[in-house]
C-alpha cells in the first residue's frame, strides 16, 4: 500500500505497531533538540525560584564541604597531598567532578517521576527527559568553576598545558552519570524503590571516592580494583589538568574507567529503550 | 484509492491485572510471610528480566481496545464517543503514540498533534510567556514558529497585562485560555483532541469551539473525543461509537449519537432472588429485590438530570422483632462518595420487608451511579452491606445555554434562583 497511495510523497508516513522499535529513533531525538534545549532552561530557571540568595547554594554547597575535608582529611589525619599542591586545591579539583556527577546522577535518576505528567500527555523520544537535567548538572559545575579559579588566583597556583584537555573529563563525568542515570530512571518508573537508594548511593560515594584525599594513599596493588569505581577515572583526569605535573595520572586505572564507563553507557541506553515503550502505562 | 491519513487495522491494547484470591478464615502470620516471600522472590526475578510486577495471586488480562479498525479521511472531523472505560483515551493515546498497542497495526500520514489535556507541562512559577515557550515545545512546535505566532496567541488568550506573571498566580480560567490558546495554534495536519472544552468559561469555550471548526474547514483532519454530544454535533461529520474496547457504530453523527443515547448497556437497573435459600445475604437477613425506576416517563427514555429516580429494597429478614433500618451509600463512576442516605428504624418481624425512596430530578449530576446497600439493627450494627446492588446512568440534557462543558460538582441542584436588578434588598 505504500506506492498506491503516494500521491504526496512529501508527507511523512508513520507506522504504528507493537513492538517496532523506532528506526529513526536516533534522527527524532535530533528533531526534538529543541524540546531537550527548553526542557533543560526550565529546569534551570525554576531551581533557585523562591530561593533569597538562589545561585549561591552552587557555590557555597561544594565550597563548604571542600572546607570540611580540608580540615578533616588534610588537617586532623594528615593525609599527603600531591606533589607541592595545596590540599584545599587537591580537594576542590576532585569535588568539582563529584558534584558534577553526583547532581547529574541524582536528577537524572528522579528525571522520568518527576515529569510523569508529560510522559502520559505527549510523545516524544524519553530519552530528552534524563539527558536534559545534565545540563542543569553542568551549569552548578560551571558557576562552582569560577571558586576553583577564585582558589588558584589565592594560592597562586598556574595550571599547565593539561587544563585544556578538562573539557574531555567534564564530559566523561557527564556520560559516567548518564549511563547508572539512565537505567535507574526507567527502572524508578516501576519500582519506586530506587529513588530511596540514590542518595544513599551518593552519600556513600563521597567517601569511596577519592574527593577528600589523593588516589596516590591508596596501595598500588589495590588501584586497578579501585579505578572499577568509574569515578575514579574521572576525578585522576581533573587533578592532572587542573593540578598539572603534580599529580601523574595512573594510566592502566584509568583506561578500566573508562571501559567502565563505556559499559554503563551503553547497557543505560538499551535498557532505557526496552523500557521506553511501556513508561506511559506504568507511570 | 480515497485520502486515506489515518488507517486503523484491528489494534488492540491489553493491560495484564492481578487479583488478590480471596482466602477463608483467618490469616496466620506464618501464611503472610510466605506469601510476602514467594511474591518478593517473583518481582526480583521479574525486575531482572525487565517485566513490570503486577500485585495479586491471580492475573487476569483486560483488553481496553479490541480490533478496533477504521478510516479516516483527509479533511474530516470524526468524533469519537462511547461511555467511561470504553477505550476512547487508549485509543487516542495509541494514535499519539503515547503508548503502544498490544496488536494491529496503524499508519497515519502527515505530522500529527495531540491534545490530550491543556497545558500540558505548564510550571507554575515560570511567568506567561515562558510557559507559551515552554509549552509549545512539548507540543511539537518549533522555537521561530512560536515566535511568529506569539502575538496571535497572546491575544488570543487575552492574558496581555500578565504574560510576566507567573501562572501560578493566574486565576484558573486565564490558565486555561493561555494553555488552549498555545494548544490552539497548532498547525498539524492531523489534530487529536481528548475532551479538552471541560474547562474554561461559556465565551472562551465558544471561541475554542470556533477555532477547532476553522481547523476543521482548513481541510485538517480533526479527531475529537468528548462526552459532550452538542459539541460533538457541532464539530464532526462523522462519529465512532466505542463500546467496551470495540467499535459500536460507526456513521453520520447524528445517528451515532442518538442510537448512542438511547441504549443503556452499563446500567443494573434491577435485581431479583427469587429463592429466599439462596439470596444474596446471611442468614439474618436475605436480598429479594431492588431496583432502581425512573418517575413519570416512560421506562425507554433516557434517565437524564431531570428525572426523578425511585429506589426500593426489599428483603427477607429471619430475625424475630429486630430493630431494623436500611442506609444507602451513592458512589459516582471514579469512586466518589456522592451521598450517604438513612431510612428511620422499624421493629420489623419475620418475613418481607421493603423501603424506598425518591431522589428528586435536578439534583444529581450527569455521571453513573452505583448503589451500595447496608442494613442496620439497632441503628448501630450493619447485618449486611453490599456494594454495586444498583448501577444506572444519568445523562446530560441538551443544554440551551452555550456552554457546553461538563457540569461541575458532585451533585447539580436547582436552587430557586433570585434575579433582579438594582440592589439586594435587606
Amino acid at each position: 500500500m505504500t506506492d498506491s497511495s503516494s500521491a504526496r510523497t512529501h508527507e511523512p508516513v508513520l507506522i504504528i505497531e507493537p513492538g517496532r522499535s523506532e528506526k529513526n529513533y536516533w534522527s527524532d531525538l535530533w528533531r526534538y533538540r529543541e524540546l531537550f534545549l527548553i526542557l533543560a532552561w526550565r529546569d534551570i530557571s525554576v531551581r533557585y525560584k523562591q530561593t533569597i540568595i538562589g545561585i549561591l547554594w552552587a557555590i557555597i554547597r561544594p565550597f563548604l564541604t571542600m572546607v570540611v575535608f580540608t580540615v578533616i582529611f588534610g588537617r586532623i589525619a594528615k593525609l599527603p597531598s600531591d606533589g607541592s599542591a595545596p590540599y584545599a586545591l587537591l580537594v576542590f579539583a576532585a569535588m568539582l567532578p563529584w558534584s558534577l556527577f553526583s547532581n547529574a546522577l541524582s536528577e537524572s535518576s528522579n528525571s522520568l517521576i518527576s515529569n510523569a505528567n508529560l510522559i502520559g500527555k505527549v510523545y516524544f523520544p524519553r530519552l530528552i527527559i534524563p539527558a536534559a537535567t545534565l545540563v542543569t548538572a553542568f551549569i552548578d559545575f560551571l558557576i562552582s568553576f569560577f571558586i576553583l579559579i577564585g582558589m588558584m588566583l589565592y594560592y597562586q597556583f598556574a595550571p599547565g598545558w593539561q587544563i585544556f584537555l578538562l573539557p574531555f573529563f567534564m564530559i566523561m563525568a557527564l556520560l559516567a552519570s548518564l549511563g547508572p542515570g539512565l537505567w535507574i530512571t526507567a527502572l524508578n518508573v516501576k519500582y519506586r524503590d530506587f529513588r530511596y537508594i540514590i542518595p544513599f548511593v551518593v552519600q556513600f560515594g563521597l567517601y569511596v571516592s577519592p574527593v577528600g584525599f589523593s588516589s596516590n594513599v591508596v596501595p598500588e596493588q589495590w588501584r586497578l580494583i579501585y579505578s572499577l569505581n568509574p569515578i575514579v577515572g574521572v576525578i585522576d583526569g581533573f587533578r592532572w589538568c587542573i593540578l598539572g605535573g603534580n599529580s601523574p595520572i595512573y594510566l592502566p586505572g584509568f583506561l578500566l574507567s573508562l571501559i567502565i564507563t563505556t559499559f554503563f553507557l551503553w547497557l543505560g541506553i538499551s535498557r532505557f529503550r526496552k523500557m521506553e515503550r511501556t513508561f506511559a502505562d506504568l507511570i | 484509492m480515497s485520502d486515506i491519513v489515518i488507517k486503523a487495522e484491528s489494534i488492540g491494547k491489553k493491560y495484564v491485572i492481578g487479583h488478590q484470591a480471596e482466602r477463608g478464615g483467618y490469616t496466620a502470620l506464618r501464611d503472610v510471610l510466605m506469601q510476602n516471600a514467594r511474591t518478593l522472590w517473583k518481582k526480583t526475578k521479574d525486575m531482572a528480566k525487565g517485566k513490570p510486577i503486577i500485585q495479586g495471586d491471580t492475573m487476569e488480562e483486560v483488553w481496553a481496545l479490541k480490533d478496533v479498525s477504521f478510516d479516516i479521511l483527509r479533511g474530516e472531523a470524526v468524533g469519537i464517543i462511547g461511555r467511561n472505560g470504553a477505550g476512547k483515551s487508549t485509543l487516542l493515546k495509541i494514535l499519539s503514540r503515547i503508548t503502544e498497542p498490544s496488536t494491529g497495526r496503524v499508519t497515519i500520514k502527515g505530522r500529527v498533534a495531540s491534545l490530550l489535556e491543556v497545558g500540558t507541562g505548564f510550571h507554575p512559577e515560570l511567568s506567561g510567556r515562558e510557559n507559551i515557550y515552554l509549552n509549545g515545545a512539548i507540543l511539537g512546535m518549533s522555537r521561530d514558529e512560536i515566535r511568529l505566532k506569539f502575538n496571535k496567541i497572546v491575544s488570543f488568550a487575552e492574558v496581555e497585562k500578565y504574560l510576566d506573571t507567573p501562572v501560578k498566580r493566574y486565576s484558573s480560567g486565564m490558565y486555561v485560555r493561555l494553555a488552549f490558546a498555545v494548544a490552539a495554534h497548532l498547525d498539524p495536519e492531523i489534530l487529536l483532541v481528548d475532551e479538552v472544552l471541560a474547562v474554561g468559561d461559556a465565551t472562551f469555550q465558544k471561541k475554542c469551539l470556533g477555532k477547532m471548526g476553522d481547523v476543521a474547514k482548513e481541510g485538517r483532519t480533526v479527531l475529537f473525543v468528548s462526552h459532550n454530544m452538542t459539541a460533538i454535533k457541532s464539530l464532526c461529520s462523522r462519529a465512532i461509537l466505542l463500546d467496551k474496547g470495540q467499535i459500536g457504530n460507526v456513521g453520520e453523527t447524528g445517528r451515532v449519537v442518538s442510537a448512542y443515547l438511547q441504549e443503556g448497556t452499563l446500567s443494573l437497573m434491577q435485581q431479583v432472588w427469587d429463592d429466599p435459600a439462596t439470596a444474596i445475604g446471611n442468614d439474618k437477613v436475605r436480598l429479594h429485590r431492588v431496583y432502581v425506576t425512573p418517575l413519570n416517563q416512560q421506562p425507554t427514555e433516557p434517565i437524564t438530570v431531570e428525572t426523578s429516580l425511585q429506589l426500593a429494597f426489599e428483603f427477607w429478614n429471619n430475625l424475630p422483632d429486630a430493630v431494623l433500618n436500611f442506609s444507602v451509600v451513592l458512589y459516582s463512576f471514579e469512586g466518589v462518595c456522592i451521598l450517604n442516605t438513612a431510612s428511620q428504624a422499624k421493629t420489623c418481624s419475620i418475613g418481607l420487608v421493603c423501603g424506598s425512596f425518591v431522589i428528586p430530578g435536578n439534583f444529581l449530576n450527569d455521571d453513573t451511579y452505583t448503589v451500595r446497600l447496608l442494613i442496620v439493627k439497632d441503628t448501630s450494627v450493619p447485618i449486611i452491606d453490599v456494594h454495586n446492588v444498583l448501577t444506572f446512568e444519568v445523562q446530560d440534557i441538551e443544554r440551551g445555554s452555550n456552554w457546553y462543558g461538563k457540569w461541575i460538582g458532585a451533585v447539580r441542584p436547582q436552587f430557586d434562583w433570585v434575579l433582579r436588578t438594582g440592589h439586594m434588598l435587606p
